[in-house]
């Protein structure tokens, strides 16, 4: 019987298809976009963890300012100093290497060819403490980097953009007002978990940059890598020890100065994707909510339209029990094909948002599950009212009904 | 039901039965004070004016209705004391339905319309076709299963409605005006059905008609006045004697 009702169901809903379509029209939508931002939410948290295992989980950043965010709250606080880098290394046996990094961002000019990038200084151990080969041409020598030669390193983007698929190296290119002798070329990395394109950098020698760029002998930021066998954690403790001794803060006092390892870094930017793809998957289950009651008023249409159905199936000895199952099975199956077509819709939304961010396609199985179990759910809640309404009507108005 | 029943007990048995509809003002009798007995294998037409009650009648004796007072026996059975669910299922086994706007699902094989009460009735797929097939052939659809009812004439979506009746091989044929919404010759056409299934297969036959042509095919003419049974006889004399008092 409840095969022969199923049938009957699929036979109703293609006896009408267009009402079938527009009925479950929202129930699609709801599914597919709870589907789509919970994919690519996944995806960009995927993606964001290979980052920080490629970026290496044993780099810690150095900042100037006391807020819980990263850099730009130093207005107040000291800036850092090459001199902090040295102590690092030198003092503490938990640091492997540490680098300066100052950043900003410059048009590059090579020619008639003109690109917007971030131009960083710092030193060759930074391609040390990042793990960041150079495929072609050479580092900064000690001497270029004490005497602050304009000379730089640039990322793969920046040389698609400026040189196309010509070779770079030993051309000047002019950042600012200073011309600047392209030196080497880094392995290219791809985006980022911001979407950001890491290859579109340009560094040179921190030295250069101070003189030239800013004009200033700070150092906004250090990188420094944790020793091997020594973990961040307790890298991060002798950094902040080190650094506080330094800055002559005095205990009771709050750090001036911000350190962070990459961990941290990552469990913030997927805290923020959780926080998004939770907000967005709320107003996508609203929309189910929503769509659920599109159904329940397009089955009370239903009903209402088929009252002479319902007559005509009541007079040849169909029960009330047989008619709501009947009408319940249809809008049960009605939903199910919506969430069914919402799922994959969805997915196929989330595989092509994926591509576009190129970020991981990352599909969850439970996700998938819990989608098309609410869509069956909203089928029972949405069409039980309609479906009871049918199995009340009484056969012989029901005859009469036009 | 049937197997207790007494060999001439009546099928059919009104007792002094009325319907009313409204209160007060707007109170109508559609029924008042029907007592009918109808026996196995009998072909009844039931006629008289419009609003006389003949809709009302066919409805109560085909247990879709329960009176207002009186008593209903349906092969002995009190029918105003079953549940809605219980009615239902006399229906099906019991009762075959034909109306006068033939009433078939709207696209859906004719197959698929009379396969429907066996649906209901749970009979298996395959047996289900069979039957369809069967009762379709009886009334002459054979080749025309697979037709929705909008590809069928007039006389045939009647003759699909009345296979739909048919096929649980119910005791008791109802047709509340069958022939109202078609030509004579298709009106006797289905005529010529209605008696052959009452001779040849003892169906009893109930039929609301308004012409005195088709009530001929009937045994017996119950001619119904504003809720009340004013003759009951061969049809030559109920007519006959309608023509003298009119
Ligand atoms: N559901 C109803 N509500 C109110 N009045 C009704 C209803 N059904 C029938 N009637 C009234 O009962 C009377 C008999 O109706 P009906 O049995 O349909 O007559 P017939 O079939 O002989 O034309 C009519 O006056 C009709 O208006
Ligand atoms: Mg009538």
């Amino acid at each position: 019987m409840i095969w022969e009702t199923i049938r009957l169901a699929i036979q109703a809903i293609f006896r009408n298809a267009l009402r079938s379509i527009l009925t479950v029209l929202g129930i699609v939508i709801g599914v597919a976009a709870v589907i789509a931002m919970v994919t690519v939410g996944q995806g960009s948290s995927d993606q964001v963890t290979a980052d920080v295992a490629k970026l290496g989980t044993n780099v810690l950043m150095v900042m100037p300012g006391a807020g819980q965010m990263g850099p730009g709250n130093n207005s107040v606080s000291a800036a850092l100093d090459i001199k902090d880098v040295e102590a690092l290394i030198d003092q503490l046996s938990s640091v492997r290497t540490a680098a300066p990094y100052n950043q900003t961002s410059l048009n590059a000019v090579y020619g008639t060819e003109d690109t917007r990038t971030s131009v960083a200084g710092t030193d060759t151990r930074y391609l040390d403490v990042v793990d960041w080969p150079i495929v072609l041409g050479r580092g900064f020598l000690p001497t270029e980097e004490s005497s602050g030669k304009a000379v730089c390193i640039i990322g793969e983007t920046v040389r698609q953009e400026l040189f196309g698929n010509t070779d770079p190296l030993g051309e000047k290119i002019r950042l600012k007002n200073v011309s600047c002798e392209v030196i080497g070329l880094l392995e290219a990395k791809g985006a980022s978990s911001f979407g950001s394109d890491q290859d579109d950098i340009v560094l040179m020698p921190i030295t250069a940059f101070q003189r030239r760029v800013t004009g200033s002998s700070d150092i906004t930021m250090i990188y420094a890598a944790a020793a091997t066998n020594v973990s961040t954690d307790r890298t991060l403790v002798d950094i902040e020890a080190l650094m506080r001794e330094r800055r002559r803060i005095s205990d009771g006092e709050e750090d001036d100065f911000n350190v962070r390892d990459m961990k941290q870094m990552a469990s913030m930017l997927t805290g923020i994707t959780d926080v998004l793809t939770g907000l967005l998957s709320a107003v996508a289950a609203v929309s189910l909510l929503v769509g659920g009651i599109g159904i329940m008023n397009i089955m009370l249409v239903s009903v209402t339209e088929r009252t002479r159905e319902i007559g005509i199936r009541l007079a040849v000895g169909a029960t009330a029990n047989q008619v709501l199952l009947q009408f319940l099975v249809e809008a049960i199956v009605l939903s199910m094909i919506g969430g069914l077509v919402g799922i994959l819709s969805g997915l196929g939304l989330a595989a092509v948002a994926s591509n576009l961010m190129a970020i991981p396609f990352s599909p969850d199985a439970a996700i998938v599950a819990i989608a098309f179990l609410f869509s069956a759910a909203v089928g029972v809640i949405f069409g039980y009212f309609p479906a009871r309404r049918a199995a009340r009507l009484d056969p012989i108005e029901a005859l009469r009904h036009q | 039901m049937a197997d207790t029943m007494e060999a001439d007990a009546p099928v059919i048995e009104l007792r002094n039965i009325s319907k009313t509809y409204g209160h007060g003002e707007a109170e109508v009798h559609a029924m008042d004070g029907v007592s009918l007995s109808i026996a196995k294998g009998e072909f009844v037409a039931i006629m008289g004016p419009s609003g006389s009650g003949k809709s009302t009648a066919m409805n109560m004796i085909g247990c879709l209705d329960r009176p207002t007072s009186g008593d209903y026996l349906f092969n002995g059975v009190h029918v105003g004391d079953l549940t809605k669910d219980q009615r239902a299922i006399l229906r099906r086994n019991y009762l075959g339905f034909v109306f006068q706007g033939f009433n078939l699902l709207a696209r859906t094989s004719a197959l698929d319309n009379v396969e429907l009460p066996l649906i209901y009735k749970g009979v298996p797929a395959a047996e289900r076709r069979a039957q369809a097939l069967d009762a379709l052939a009886k009334v002459g659809l054979k080749g025309r299963e697979h037709h929705d009812p909008s590809e069928l004439s007039g006389g045939q979506q009647q003759r699909a409605a009345i296979a739909r009746a048919l096929v649980g091989s119910p005791q008791v044929l109802l047709a509340d005006e069958p022939t109202g919404n078609l030509d004579t010759k298709l009106s006797v056409e289905i005529m010529e059905l209605l008696k052959l299934l009452n001779e040849r297969d003892h169906i009893t036959i109930v039929m609301v008609t308004h012409e005195e042509d088709m009530a001929t095919y009937a045994h017996r003419v119950v001619w119904m006045v504003d809720g009340r049974v004013e003759r009951d006889g061969p049809p030559a004399e109920v007519f006959n004697h309608e023509r003298h008092s009119a």
